[in-house]
């Protein structure tokens, strides 16, 4: 557990950057409250459609600060030092993971919360909306450590984009089918459309695992897939 | 655990170990055997390549060719067990800026595996023999350059490596803080392997048990202090202090000893033999009027200048 107290000092950095932290719980929850009154014309902004959409946005800042916080220490002489310690790659991507666990369940209880005093109904088992979106939330903290161990931290903001925008295409608040089946197809290719397909057809069609089991995979794999691969590049980075 | 090496007295052993930056060759298939307990100086100027060997030995850089040990074990088959042994106080400050002096030192004894007790020992010890006690509790960003590179360094130590790297440990310090670094390192001395790059002659000398003096990647000469001034000893250094020195009464001169170096207020000449009056009567015939001259003990800078013809400090 001797990366443990690496995380601790990744915990720390996270805290100082206060606008990115502050933006990760503001942003979504401004934008939760603009949109939400639309629900009476529109019913993809109906809190059960809106709050797993707006979750997601949330969770694309867990990608850029971590990504940001690997970068930097990747530009700076203190990771040599510490690569000289006795520590794996998996340990190293622990460390610069694990702060952001908390964010990620805090920023769901946070819009959930919201959303549940804006009249958020629920026809399924949330324990398995928030199931998906915490698998999912790693999901984007892999992202950010495939980011962070490849990317300058000059480049990091236009990751950060890429993953926004395939976040928002991936129907965050709107219906994908508005842009046809193609266009569909290709974004249920990536983990995002899936999520939230899932926690919005147990929200709103009180779907049970079963039903929502292939979109369950997709996410649980892609995760594992960021992971691997964030590890594989950060060792790739170890011994250059 | 691979333990290859035959000679348990050696902590460090490369072979031809090479590093090329595509097509530049930054270290040159260099041979090196440092004894356990042995204080061991790369010296050389910018660029020789003394970071890049540091870190084909901290397992931070992959060679091109050749291999290295440290303690026996291969540095590239078994980073883990080299890194278990050692540690590096990189050639740039390294901190984390936003914890303070304590934070730093406790996040390097934890990554290591030391107890909280243990790292709460030891970093107290390093802080009182840094000099950094009274201010472990600020944010290190607000300290001096000097307070960062001594926390630093204090920072390769937490681990009590049995091997410790020094990359240019005195780089940007004044004359002060560079002293008292010094002394720091020779408490250390005989206690633990230490490698040292430099390229302060004063700090190789007065500090290493033996010197490499390294340039264009290339190992050019290896020994105690004492012996490598020694293989230039039957060389005499002449200094001339004089005004209106002219490029060519140099050139002129150089014609007869071409090993010539320019310093502050004159010119130092070093030959095998020097003729004191001829160089005076040159000198004069060139009108330049000479203020002084002296003999003077080699340094480890004129060994330099002998092996490769340019000066270390530029
Ligand atoms: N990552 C790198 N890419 C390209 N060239 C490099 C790299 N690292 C070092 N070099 C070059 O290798 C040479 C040796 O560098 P270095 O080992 O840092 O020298 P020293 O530490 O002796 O000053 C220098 O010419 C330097 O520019
Ligand atoms: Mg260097």
């Amino acid at each position: 557990m001797r990366f443990l107290a690496l995380a601790q000092r990744n915990f720390k950095e996270m805290f100082l950057d206060y606008l990115s932290l502050g933006l990760a719980m503001g942003l979504p929850i401004a934008l939760l409250l603009i949109l939400s009154p639309i629900s009476k014309v529109e019913v993809m902004f109906s809190p059960a459609n809106l709050a797993p959409g707006i979750t997601l946005f949330a969770f694309v800042m867990l990608q850029f600060s971590s990504s940001m916080i690997l970068a930097k220490d990747r530009d700076s002489a203190l990771l040599s030092r510490l690569l000289t310690a006795p520590l794996k790659p998996k340990d190293f991507i622990s460390a610069y993971s694990l702060p952001y666990i908390p964010v990620a369940i805090i920023q769901t209880a946070l819009i959930f919360g919201i959303a549940a005093l804006l009249g958020l109904e629920t026809s399924g088992n949330l324990g398995l909306v928030f199931l998906v979106l915490f698998i999912m939330s790693l999901g984007y903290i892999g992202l950010g450590m495939v980011a962070g161990s490849r990317l300058t931290y000059k480049q990091v903001p236009y990751a950060y984009t890429a993953v926004l925008l395939l976040t928002i295409f991936g129907g965050a608040w709107f219906d994908l089918e508005v842009f046809g089946s193609g266009f569909q197809s290709v974004m249920n290719l990536l983990p995002f459309a899936h999520a939230l397909d899932a926690t919005r057809d147990v929200m709103v069609q009180g779907a049970g695992f079963s039903d929502v089991a292939v979109d369950f995979y997709w996410v649980m794999g892609y995760t594992i897939v960021f992971f691997a691969l964030g590890i594989f590049l950060f060792r790739r980075k170890m011994v250059e | 655990m691979s333990n290859t090496t035959s000679d348990n007295r050696i902590a460090i052993q490369t072979s031809n170990i090479s590093r090329n930056f595509g097509d530049f060759i930054a270290v040159n298939g260099i041979d090196l055997s440092i004894n356990k307990g042995e204080l061991f100086a790369l010296l050389g100027p910018n660029g020789a390549g003394k970071t890049t060997t540091i870190k084909m030995l901290c397992c931070l850089l992959r060679p091109t060719s050749g291999t290295a040990t440290i303690m026996g074990h291969d540095t590239l088959k078994d980073p883990i067990a080299v890194k278990q042994i050692i540690d590096l106080s990189p050639q740039e400050t390294a901190i984390a800026e936003h914890l303070n002096a304590w934070e730093n030192l406790s996040l390097m004894g934890r990554i290591h595996g030391f107890g909280k007790d243990e790292v709460k020992k030891r970093s107290e010890e390093l802080l009182e023999m840094m000099g950094l006690r009274s201010r472990a509790k600020e944010q290190v960003r607000k300290y001096s350059g000097g307070m960062k590179r001594r926390l630093s360094i204090a920072m390769a130590l937490v681990s009590d490596p049995q091997v410790l790297f020094l990359d240019e440990p005195t780089l940007g310090l004044d004359p002060q803080s560079r002293r008292s670094t010094w002394e720091h390192i020779t408490e250390l001395k005989g206690k633990k392997t230490i490698v040292l790059t430099t390229h302060y002659l004063e700090e190789a000398d007065s500090l290493a048990d033996r010197i490499a003096i390294i340039d264009e990647g290339n190992i050019i000469a290896l020994g105690t202090p004492g012996e490598l001034k020694d293989s230039i000893s039957d060389m005499q250094v002449m200094v001339v202090k004089a005004k209106s020195l002219t490029n060519d009464a140099i050139e002129g001169l150089r014609k007869i000893y071409p090993e010539i170096k320019e310093v502050d207020g004159g010119i130092e000449i070093k030959a095998k033999e020097l003729n004191f009056n001829e160089i005076v009567d040159y000198l004069r015939s060139k009108e330049v009027v000479i203020e002084s001259t002296s003999q003077k003990q080699v340094t480890l800078d004129d060994v330099f200048l002998h092996l490769t013809g340019k000066e270390l400090r530029e």
